[in-house]
């Protein structure tokens, strides 16, 4: 090993750092360390005049390693690393110790700070010294992305980057792409019907050459890594052949059997061979073995006699497609909550209790009462009343605001006021009223007549104590803005419930290797700086499976994803990771107790030799396998035993 | 060429060296025809005033077996290093610690107290406990000072080499003896072994990928054949184990304990044991990961059964 000359500078980080760490103290203490060649200190260490301070003494002095200590290395390390390497230093001869984060801002006692400050600076240099260049790797990106979802945030995203030339293969489980958005009625606070605004962006989506839709299929294996991803999708059997049919529409005509709709949340029906709604893209009925009777009881085959293309096709069977993508963008929404568990607001226990995505169908024109705003009977409600945050904001369900809730509840008021005479409460906690236009639609319908009651809803009961209230559901709660105990009799009640995580997230999560918070939605890079990158480069997040939001978020969410797609595809590379695993061969025995830890599925083991070996492009370095690796045949470059011995001697100084 | 002389000795043992030093057998011909044995307590008479009386460095070999528990091994050590070109701390003992290293979970109080007085068969309500210094009409008798922590060869006095092993394989032991004796050592330092690789590479088992829902003892199953005794359950130390023994327990259906120590390079056996152990536990779940890991009975006699003064632990904090 070459004589080590290290360099130490020490950043006051305004008052950040030197309010409580006497700096010039460190700095003192930093020269005297074994091999610092110079100390220094300085206001901001990340301005140019800093970055140039190193540069100089790089230069000057002959240095060969050096230290910053500052702030959290998440924050500069690539800027010193970069400084370090502009002035002809491998960057990774460069070690950062930590004297913000993890020091001055976790203490007011001055002597203390300083004595970390101190034992941080000497792990540093002693770590440094060790420290090995190391060198990084390119690999090239494949231009094509694969987008996994597809509501309004897939659509969107891939219809941006089909619009930049490249392709796309947009998979969606269900028989057509649309989506949550595609069920409502209109959109907050502008009114647009969702459909007339949605709908030429599918079918956009359906003809555009550059993507290709895999409706009715499902994402069963990812690998890879960013800019080589092999992703394999199963494309569920339609029973319906996508070339030959032409979307006539007769087969469902006259298919004679009946299922619930899934569309319409079991408020209509559809027919055994079926599309969820009419502006299905693709227009490609799927037959639904749980209701045909052919497959049921091997008898009917009405859809195959009267289809003229000879497009059924009972034998089909589920097809397994493999795709090589370069990006991934993940778009797979929410679910609504059940309110079934909060028995106390009597959903599923009395009939005219309804759910707002419910009462989206229903008030749809397209949707099973023709948009008329009716009760089960199908007489017209006089009173209906809106319960708000109906399983979030609730510690027994969801901790968090879903966000739109509010704002969809003052759309309902608009639309049950323009559709029927009904009395209009609204029972809520707070109006959040945050977005563009949102507090001037709650203004103006507050001049509609609305009834604002402020108070959580305790029940929702047909026991009636009047003749006043008899027949009707009584919502019974609290005004905490009058402070007295109120009984609102009403006819129909409509339950805004929470966004919450999908049900199969978590499998979701593992097949891509992303990550969820604690409330179940995929967490994002940085919750500010990178909200729709995830933990796994090349995977990127958009719409509601982030967390609950309205659709302008979601669609500029979805601008986002695609915009981080492209300028990868445009720069048409990547660099990997150089702080990677290794494994000796000469030492591996072969045991294989690091061959499942691995996150990113790098390590295989290579049969005949008897040895596991490491894909350093698929590498993250996260150092799992170091750790359990029993013979310390595995080494983490940048991470090794001599650095980290070395390292937590220098800390116990 | 002049026949080598050789020192055999044992500190904090259990004998078990010098018989592995005699299994070489007809090899011990070869031997004798190369080398003299110079001091040997368990086979030849040769008193400790006589190894004082040799001059500096005139042993050329000394194999020194048993770990450092009291003064006179000591004493033994140092002297024998002065007198010895080569020292070679022979067994794990010597090496790591060892069984005799386990005390390193007490201290003197606790383990005379232990010896002593609660054992059920002693009786000795006067709490007579040795001493170091005793009166007698003869004149002052002593015996060596039992000390509160168990040292390796290592950290009493510089060694050259390492014969790894409780006790060390034939093939190992003569591994290093003809090393002696042909002259071509090895860099100073080395674990004299016929691997530096884990046990594993020498197991005929099948390996694969590990999952473990259940640790059982070695009386608790009996293991299928072919199969890695740690996908089974069982504490198989081999992965975090030096190989070169040919991993005769594992083919005799026990699991490896860990005598040759760690592989080349890893600086805790235990620590790398244990986390390998961890690695392989197939949940996620927390109380179930409770459950399994409450299977393995005696954490510290399974990792660092061998090398608990050899570890960055070392001993148990007493307060």
């Amino acid at each position: 090993m070459e004589t080590p000359k290290i360099g130490v500078y020490v950043c006051h980080c305004g008052s950040n750092i030197a309010g409580t760490v006497d700096v010039q103290q460190v700095v003192e203490f930093a020269k005297k360390l074994d091999s610092v060649v110079v100390a220094r200190e300085y206001k901001f260490m990340c301005s140019d005049p800093g970055q140039n301070m190193i540069k100089e003494d790089i230069k000057n002095l002959k240095l060969n390693r050096v230290v910053v200590a500052s702030c959290s290395p998440l924050l500069h390390e690539p800027t010193f690393r970069h400084a370090v390497q502009e002035a002809g230093l491998n960057p990774y001869l460069f070690e950062m110790a930590n004297i913000r984060e993890q020091c001055s801002w976790t203490t007011e006692d001055h002597e203390k700070a300083t004595e970390k400050a101190k034992a941080l600076v000497s792990a540093a240099v002693k770590r440094v010294r060790y420290h090995q260049p190391l060198e990084t790797k390119d690999v090239p990106v494949n231009p094509a992305t694969l987008i996994v979802g597809g509501g309004i945030a897939g659509i969107q995203a891939a219809l941006e980057i089909a619009d930049a030339g490249h392709k796309v293969y947009l998979v969606e489980k269900d028989p057509s792409i649309g989506g949550h958005m595609i069920q409502f009625d209109k959109t907050f606070p502008t009114l647009d019907c969702s459909a007339c605004i949605l709908t030429p962006k599918m079918t956009s989506a359906g003809s555009h050459p550059n993507i290709e839709l895999m409706t009715y299929s499902e994402v069963e294996d990812v690998s890879g890594f960013i800019g080589n991803f092999k992703v394999r999708v199963r494309k569920k059997a339609r029973f319906v052949d996508e070339e030959k049919c032409n979307g006539c529409g007769v087969c469902m005509e006259k298919c004679p059997w009946k299922a619930p709709s899934e569309f319409d949340l079991g408020l209509g029906e559809r027919k055994a061979i079926y599309t969820p709604f009419p502006q299905a893209v693709p227009n490609i009925p799927v037959i639904d073995k749980e209701h045909c009777v052919y497959f049921l009881r091997g008898r009917c085959r009405a859809c195959e006699k009267f289809c003229e293309r000879g497009a059924i096709d009972f034998e089909q069977q589920d097809k397994i497609v493999e795709l090589e993508v370069g990006n991934i963008i993940i778009a797979t929404g929410y679910d609504p909550f059940d309110p079934t568990p909060i028995v106390k607001y009597g959903y599923n226990r009395y009939p005219n209790v309804y759910t707002a995505l419910e009462f989206e169908r229903l008030c749809n024109a397209a949707g099973p009462t023709g948009g008329k705003i009716v009760l089960r009977d199908g007489s017209e409600p006089k009173s209906v009343a809106i319960i708000h945050c109906v399983g979030s904001r609730d510690e027994n369900y969801h901790r968090y605001c879903s966000r739109v809730c509010c704002m969809y509840a003052l759309k309902y008021s608009h639309l049950i006021k323009e559709k029927t005479e009904a009395d209009v409460y609204q029972m809520y906690i707070d109006m959040r009223c945050f977005g563009k236009g949102y507090e001037e639609f709650y203004e103006r319908l507050s001049k509609e007549g609305v009834k604002f009651i402020r108070g959580k809803v305790a029940e929702v009961t047909d026991r009636a104590l009047t003749d006043e209230e008899k027949g009707k559901l009584i919502v019974c709660g609290e005004d905490t803005l009058l402070g007295t105990v109120i009984r609102v009799p009403v006819d129909m009640v409509i339950l805004c419930i929470a966004l919450e995580p999908r049900s199969d997230a978590k499998q979701v999560a593992q097949l891509f290797r992303i990550s969820q918070g604690a409330d179940g939605f995929f967490i994002e890079r940085h919750p500010k700086l990178d909200p729709v990158a995830t933990m796994t480069d090349g995977i990127f997040i958009a719409g509601c499976c982030q967390g609950p939001k309205d659709i302008p978020d979601t669609v500029a969410q979805a601008s986002a994803a695609a915009t981080r797609v492209l300028s990868l595809i445009s720069k048409g590379k990547v660099e990997l990771e150089a702080t990677v695993a290794v494994i000796d061969e000469e030492k591996c025995s072969g045991c294989r107790v690091c061959n499942i830890l691995c996150p990113y599925n790098a390590i295989t083991f290579i049969e005949d030799k008897e040895v596991s070996r490491v894909n350093e492009a698929l590498c993250k370095g996260c150092g799992t396998c170091v750790a359990a690796c029993p013979s310390a045949a595995i080494t983490h470059k940048h991470f090794t035993t001599e650095e980290i011995m070395a390292e937590i001697e220098g800390v116990l100084v | 060429m002049a026949k080598l002389k050789i020192a055999l000795y044992w500190a904090a043992s259990c004998g078990g060296c010098e018989i592995a030093q005699l299994q070489i057998g007809d090899k011990l011909l070869k031997l004798a025809e190369a080398a003299d044995i110079v001091f040997w307590p368990v086979a030849i008479d040769v008193k400790y005033k006589d190894v004082e009386a040799m001059p500096d460095k005139s042993i050329d070999v000394c194999l020194f077996n048993g770990a450092i528990r009291n003064s006179e091994q000591e004493h033994m050590a140092k002297m024998l290093r002065e007198k010895s070109k080569v020292m070679i701390a022979y067994g794990s003992c010597a090496y790591e610690g060892c069984i005799p290293g386990l005390a390193n979970l007490f201290n003197r109080e606790l383990i005379f107290e232990r010896a002593y007085v609660e054992t059920p068969s002693t009786d000795n309500k006067e709490r007579v406990f040795p001493q170091t210094k005793f009166k007698v009409p003869e004149g002052e008798l002593t015996i060596p000072e039992f000390y509160d922590t168990v040292k390796t060869l290592r950290q009493t006095v510089d060694v050259d080499y390492i014969v790894p092993g409780c006790p060390p394989e034939e093939k190992t032991t003569w591994l290093a003896l003809e090393a002696l004796i042909t002259g071509k050592l090895p860099p100073k330092g080395t674990v004299i072994s016929h691997s530096v690789k884990a046990v594993c590479d020498d197991c005929p088992r099948k390996k694969d990928v590990k999952k473990v829902k259940k640790f059982y003892r070695t009386f608790e199953i009996i293991p299928a054949p072919e199969v890695c005794l740690l996908e089974q359950g069982l504490l198989c130390a081999g992965v975090a184990t030096r190989g070169g023994c040919g991993a005769p327990c594992p083919q005799a259906n026990m699991p490896c304990t860990g005598c040759y120590g760690p592989v080349e390079g890893v600086i805790d056996q235990g620590a790398h044991f244990l986390s390998a152990v961890a690695s392989v536990i197939d949940s996620n779940d927390p109380e179930e990961i409770q459950r399994i890991i409450d299977d393995i009975r005696d954490p510290v006699g399974t990792f660092y059964r061998y090398s608990l003064p050899d570890s960055l632990l070392r001993r148990a904090r007493i307060r």
